[in-house]
């Protein structure tokens, strides 16, 4: 009796010194301890039972601990019942740590610990619950964080945690972003079909790639034959076996592959059949040497088949019967035809968008392009259009004012300010340079046009080496400054990078000064003077040699300026101008010499018209040019002088 | 009487007998002779060489003569290589494919062959069809012919369009440097049929010509260059001297004149500039057999600048000039690039130059055409005692650019 008491008295203090360890934990300890049998042996069934007090008990650390558990990173001790994180010291022993302080308890060997392993069904719902855990945090980071996360790997699970997620939402953009999310995840994980319709016509005026992305795999089909069109499967259409649609051999190879028809015995097949038949120099009674064609092996396939030492090989009327007696059609793998056509009928909706929107993406970067080459052309169209200079070297001048930006960024840290020095220095450094070349070489050959060509080009040559052996023949980075860079979005076909809105509007910026400076100035009025009559401008008291020096000193600089803004969109290298030298003097030659709007003219035209190619055939820039090419040798059959073509006295012929 | 040709070219008679001795001392001391003194590399060097020149005096032809600068004909000349580089690649493989199924247990069926040859030309750019660009490719007849025809096409093609709309000085240059870069261009692409940037290669085995060794073939080429430089040279000399050379040298100093003339100007100038297109490719076809390869990287835009500026250090207007000019300047330049030339240590600086060659070039093509307009040539002049007239500032010839002073005789 007494040790019966003993040991009622050793269970009671027992309990209750285990009871008063379990009191002495932390709350979420308690909290799991309270469902310590659910939780050591979790089922999808007992499971939510779990989770849910989890979550109403609103812990700081709930969310650590599902993360953790799912993971199976949750460990049991086996002496008390209590739940750790783990983190393995050794092979045999592991460090335990608290949950709520997160400090190590003590190392355990692996026999005194026990690693919770719940099954994936179990994991599944532990994350549906993390999901909503994580879309209903009170921080909107970390909801937008959980947004992303679904969008990137979409699950039939979130659907629900979404759902339950958007009531109680109260930032607006979060809220715009779960209804358009949960649309999305409707269409592709719902099982009512009403619903699904209604979220796809939802997105029939969409633009979005993701919209796209979940309209797309409802209307895959796979391409099927069979004796007869079977019943109560959504068909897309049937085909005819010898359409362009389904060639003739596509169609028997359908067939093959659904067994409904021999295979063709291919010609290696044939080969192997006749050189595994050869007895005695000869097969199926012809001599090998004979076999030296495709009719002759035919001939011995044909004798060993009729041997039955082969398969028959199938004849082409075998192969018009078989077609004949079958249907092809193509099965949508959604079963469902009114999703299907809601698909349907909303993607080709979205295509006729986003067609309208390629086409105003297209003539962006048509007009981008254009900006380009009308910055690379227009200090020629002052050099070669106004003076009738044709500078070879222009393309060094470009990438001297490039390797200048260059120069300067490793001088002035900040990019901003870098680009700010850069401008006028480039323009400086070219002008200087122009100056330098029209004294020394240009001036001589005024006369000499062709000979003004090869001069020029052997400077450039000069200048291409001298910039590889001082700048290394690597490229070099021309950084642009923090608020160049990204790209101005209007939707998710339509953008533009700032740094290509930066080129155009430098690009019109030189328009107006050069069509100021040409048109409004004294030295403008002295330099058209100059190029129609130097002789009579010299009359009248202007120093030709002086204007002449100013004008090409005036054309290399915006070379150089121009240097710089190409040099920040694409990589500094020796041979960044020669690269723009041709469709430079093409882009003046189309618009026409001696006229600045002509060169902006020849300028779109040359930029939209090689997007468009490059549109047509997209995965070949290099055809697009030449395509190009060709078309400027044929314009020019039609217009020689160029778009505007200069008349009268100012053409000077 | 008439003068006899070379008694009004004295020139082209002293011409073909340097070129004839030059060709048999090389052929006499080169290795496949016996002598081993200049090695079949340099024998090869020395074939390309002449090659070069031709191209030249076609070039000096259509520029220094007619007065139309083209950038385009180092691509006429890269077309006459790949014509005949197709047929030696394609003969070479298929005698490779053939004496690999040699040893099969069945005969190869030409299907079987096709196919091989496909694979082992087309593999490089991951297809295994033969193009039908190569429809010929196994006749040399027709290839051959090919190697006229079709830089002979398209310089006519391009000429007519470009002539009749009256394209003229600077405009033509630049439009036949955009031609030479849209091609070039083009066939750097993978599906052009020409290999992209792989280019033709191994056209140095001769098929059917296994058995003769290197050293021999490369005199044989040497031999083929010589008689076709030599020929050309006097085409060129008889198409340049007489009437007709009368009339393209009148175009080139004022065109304007020539046609109120009564004569056709674009005919004239169509006719010199297909006929030197044809002449380029048949030197493109003697070179790349030497060389070896060709890719489209030899068809850039440059390669013809460089052409124009050969015959222009050489000096332009005479053939002998042009060939001067691309045989030095070649020369020179392997020399130079070749890392041959010595550096030149200047204490604080070495100059190599491997690195400063082309800047020496680029500059000292800008001193010729800045103060020796007449090249390499104008030396003959001053030996022979022919100097410009004084004009005491005057221009001679219709106006200050005109070339025909530079002709002009005391």
């Amino acid at each position: 009796m007494t040790r019966i008491f003993l040991i009622g008295l050793r269970a009671a203090l027992f309990w209750f010194l285990a009871a008063f360890a379990v009191q002495a934990q932390s709350p979420i300890q308690d909290l799991l301890q309270e469902n310590r049998a659910a939780v050591e042996k979790a089922s999808r069934k007992t499971i939510d039972d779990v989770i849910g007090a989890l979550l109403a008990s609103g812990l700081p650390e709930t969310r650590e601990v599902l993360a953790r558990w799912r993971e199976k990173e949750l460990w049991q001790r086996d002496e008390d019942g209590l739940f750790f994180f783990a983190e393995a010291v050794d092979g045999n022993t592991y460090r335990l740590i608290d949950i709520a302080t997160g400090e190590a308890v003590g190392e355990y060997d692996k026999k005194l610990v026990s690693q919770l392993k719940p099954n994936s069904g179990v994991r599944s719902v532990i994350a549906t619950a993390l999901v909503r855990f994580q879309l209903t945090d009170p921080d909107p980071a970390k909801r937008a964080e959980g947004l992303t996360a679904i969008e990137r790997g979409p699950e039939a699970s979130h659907l629900e945690a979404l759902r339950a997620s958007i009531e109680g939402e109260n930032d607006s953009g979060l809220l715009a972003r779960k209804q358009r999310l949960e649309r999305l995840l409707t269409i592709a994980y719902d099982d009512d079909s009403a619903l699904r319709v209604a979220a796809i016509e939802s997105f029939s005026t969409d633009l979005g790639v993701d919209a796209r992305a979940a309209l797309n795999p409802l209307l895959a089909t796979t391409r099927k034959a069979a004796p007869a069109l079977p019943e109560g499967v959504n068909i897309a259409n049937v085909l005819k076996p010898g359409s362009s649609a389904l060639p003739r051999s596509e169609a028997y190879a359908l067939l093959v592959a659904a067994d409904l028809a021999p295979p063709l015995v291919t010609a290696a097949q044939k080969k192997e059949a006749l050189i595994a038949n050869i007895a005695d120099g000869t097969v199926a009674g012809m001599p090998i040497h004979t076999l030296g064609t495709a009719e002759a092996r035919a001939r011995a396939y044909a004798a060993l088949a009729d041997q039955g030492l082969a398969p028959p090989d199938v004849t082409e009327d075998g192969i018009d019967a078989a077609l004949g007696a079958h249907v092809f059609f193509d099965q949508y793998n959604e079963p469902d035809a009114a999703i299907t056509a809601a698909a349907e009928e909303a993607l080709s909706s979205v295509s006729t968008r986003v067609g309208v929107n390629q086409a105003l993406d297209l003539a962006l970067d048509g007009l981008s392009l254009a900006s380009i080459y009308f910055l690379a052309a227009i200090g020629l169209a002052i050099t070669f259009g106004v003076m009738g200079v044709i500078n070879m070297a222009h393309g060094e001048f470009i990438m001297m004012g490039a390797y200048t930006g260059y120069v300067v960024q490793q001088f002035v840290p900040n990019y901003t300010a870098s680009i700010i020095v850069a401008l006028p220095l480039a323009f400086a450094v070219t002008f200087a340079a122009g100056v330098a070349m029209e004294r020394l070489v240009i001036r001589w050959l005024y006369n000499r046009p062709l000979e003004t060509l090869l001069a020029t080009f052997g400077i450039s040559i000069a200048l291409q080496q001298l910039a590889k052996n001082i700048f290394g023949t690597q490229a070099r980075p021309l950084t642009s400054p923090g608020w160049l860079d990204g790209a101005l979005v209007l939707n998710d076909v339509v953008s533009i990078s700032y740094i290509r809105i930066a080129i155009f509007v430098l690009g019109i910026i030189f328009l107006f000064l050069l069509l100021f400076v040409l048109n409004k100035t004294r030295l403008g009025l002295e330099m058209r003077a100059v190029t129609q009559n130097p002789r009579m401008a010299a009359s009248m008291g202007i120093n030709p040699d002086r204007v002449n020096m100013l004008t090409f000193g005036l054309g290399s600089g915006i070379a150089g300026i121009a240097g710089v803004a190409i040099g920040l969109y694409a990589k500094v290298t020796s041979e960044l101008g020669s690269d723009y030298i041709v469709q430079s003097f093409m882009t003046v030659v189309v618009g026409g010499v001696g006229n600045i709007w002509g060169t902006l003219l020849g300028a779109a035209l040359i930029g939209f018209l090689q997007k468009g190619i490059e549109w047509m055939n997209p995965s070949n820039t290099l055809a697009a040019q030449t395509y190009m090419i060709i078309f400027i040798i044929i314009f020019i059959q039609f217009r020689p002088k160029g778009i505007i073509a200069l008349k009268g006295r100012a053409a000077g012929d | 009487m008439e003068r006899s040709f070379f008694a009004r070219n004295p020139s082209a008679l002293i011409f073909i007998l340097l070129l004839a001795a030059f060709t048999l001392g090389v052929t006499l001391l080169s290795e496949g002779f016996g002598m081993d003194v200049v090695s079949t590399s340099m024998v090869k060097t020395l074939g390309k060489t002449l090659c070069l020149c031709l191209v030249a005096v076609a070039m000096d032809l259509v520029w220094g003569y007619c007065g139309i600068l083209s950038l385009g004909h180092f691509a006429f000349f890269g077309l006459g290589g790949y014509m005949i580089g197709m047929w030696l690649m394609y003969e070479r493989t298929k005698a490779i494919v053939i004496s690999a199924t040699a040893g099969g247990p069945l005969p190869a069926t030409p299907e079987e062959i096709r196919e091989g040859i496909g694979v082992q030309i087309f593999g490089v750019v991951g297809g295994s069809e033969i193009p039908p660009i190569w429809y010929f490719a196994d006749s040399l007849t027709i290839q051959l012919a090919l190697v006229v025809l079709v830089p002979g096409l398209l310089a006519l093609i391009f000429g007519w369009l470009a002539f009749r709309s009256r394209v003229a000085g600077v405009y033509l240059s630049i439009l036949t440097q955009a031609m030479t870069l849209a091609l070039s261009l083009y066939l750097f692409q993978n599906d052009s049929g020409l290999r992209g940037n792989n280019g033709l290669s191994g056209l140095q085995n001769l098929p059917g010509a296994e058995n003769v060794p290197q050293t021999l073939i490369s005199i044989y080429f040497l031999w083929a260059s010589a008689l076709a430089l030599g020929l050309g040279y006097l085409l060129a000399a008889w198409v340049a001297g007489g009437k007709f050379g009368s009339v393209i040298r009148g175009i080139r100093d004022d065109e304007a004149r020539v046609r109120f003339l009564g004569y056709h100007v674009e005919g004239y100038k169509l006719f010199v500039f297909t006929l030197t297109a044809v002449i380029a490719a048949i030197a493109g076809a003697l070179y790349y057999p030497q060389a070896g390869i060709i890719n489209p990287a030899e068809i850039a835009p440059i390669a013809s600048i460089y052409l124009a500026v050969w015959v222009a250090i050489g000096g332009r207007g005479r053939l002998y000039g042009a060939v001067i000019g691309a045989a030095l300047v070649s020369l020179v330049s392997t020399w130079f690039t070749g890392g041959q030339a010595p550096d030149i240590p200047l204490g604080f600086y070495t100059v190599q130059w491997v690195d400063w060659w082309l800047i020496l070039l680029g500059l000292s093509f800008v001193l010729v055409t800045l103060f020796a307009p007449k090249g390499i040539g104008g030396l003959f002049d001053l030996i022979a005692g022919r100097g410009s007239p004084e004009r005491h500032g005057a221009d001679l010839g219709p106006d200050p650019g005109a070339l025909r002073e530079k002709e002009a005789e005391e």
